[in-house]
């Protein structure tokens, strides 16, 4: 991932998600963030749905966990960057959870795949029995 | 407990989705308009989505299955208002809604309904 600082002057949110109605937290929190790094409709809801599902997959995989959303520069440009953890039971196979189609939860399997189109950079870790940590940048 | 309105219309039923709806809900909206097809034999459904500002691949999935529900009841569902910039988002992840009629707005959603119902 490209080097990204957080902007100081916009503090990072972080939401914890437990239950159904934080997936709507996310998306509210990370929609405020997008409108303070100066998106535009359309990047800004390209973001806000890629905080959906992977607040989702948090919750309906990873058992919960929390969302950090903040905004970050990387000297020329500005963007959100998000992360989301949970200690689940992580992902045995992760370049199978990213083929669009792969589902364990009953699904339709978009939401790694998909949200990974919906950013600029992702990175996902994840340690079986520890739980997974996926990380996001949308430059504007 | 959350639920959004369903309102009946002669043999239409009209759905205003208003909230950002978390996922019990959009079930919770499946539920209950399977059962208002068959409790008042409605033949269409019209949802009016532009008001939300995001579909993601769950609520996407069950507008989906609204389509398909519908139509096994005989009914047929048209999804209007979706905004632009979510249609283009709703591409990108992966989903074009294959099933689902749509019309830009509910003018033009009433008379699609119309149509397929007096040829």
């Amino acid at each position: 991932m490209s080097p990204a600082i957080p902007d100081p002057n916009r503090p990072p949110i972080r939401v914890e998600i437990a239950a159904n109605e934080d997936v709507v937290v996310v998306r509210q929190r990370a929609r405020e963030q997008a409108h303070r790094a100066g998106f535009s409709l359309l990047e800004t809801t390209k973001l806000v749905t890629a905080a959906s599902e992977l607040a989702r997959n948090a919750l309906e995989h990873g058992g919960g966990g929390h969302a950090e959303i903040e905004v970050v520069t990387d000297g020329l440009r500005r963007g959100v960057r998000m992360t989301f953890v949970d200690e689940g039971p992580g992902i045995p196979d992760l370049e199978a959870a990213m083929r669009d189609g792969f589902t364990t939860g009953g699904g339709l399997g978009l939401g790694l795949g998909g949200s990974r189109r919906l950013v600029s950079e992702f990175h996902i870790e994840s340690t079986v029995g520890k739980g997974t940590c996926v990380r996001v940048i949308r430059w504007k | 407990m959350d639920r959004i309105p369903i309102l009946k219309l002669r043999d239409t039923l009209l759905v205003t989705v208003q909230v950002d709806m978390h996922d019990k809900l959009a079930v919770r909206l499946l539920d209950d308009l399977t059962n208002m097809i068959s409790k008042t034999r409605a033949r269409g459904v019209l949802i009016d989505i532009s008001a939300l500002d995001m579909v993601d691949s769950f609520i996407g999935r069950m507008i989906g299955d609204i389509a398909a529900t519908s139509r096994i009841l005989d009914a047929q569902a048209v999804v209007v208002g979706m905004q632009p910039a979510v249609a283009i988002t709703l591409v990108e992840l992966g989903m074009s809604l294959p099933g689902v009629r749509t019309a830009l707005d509910v003018d033009q959603g009433m008379e699609l309904l119309r149509e397929s119902r007096d040829p």
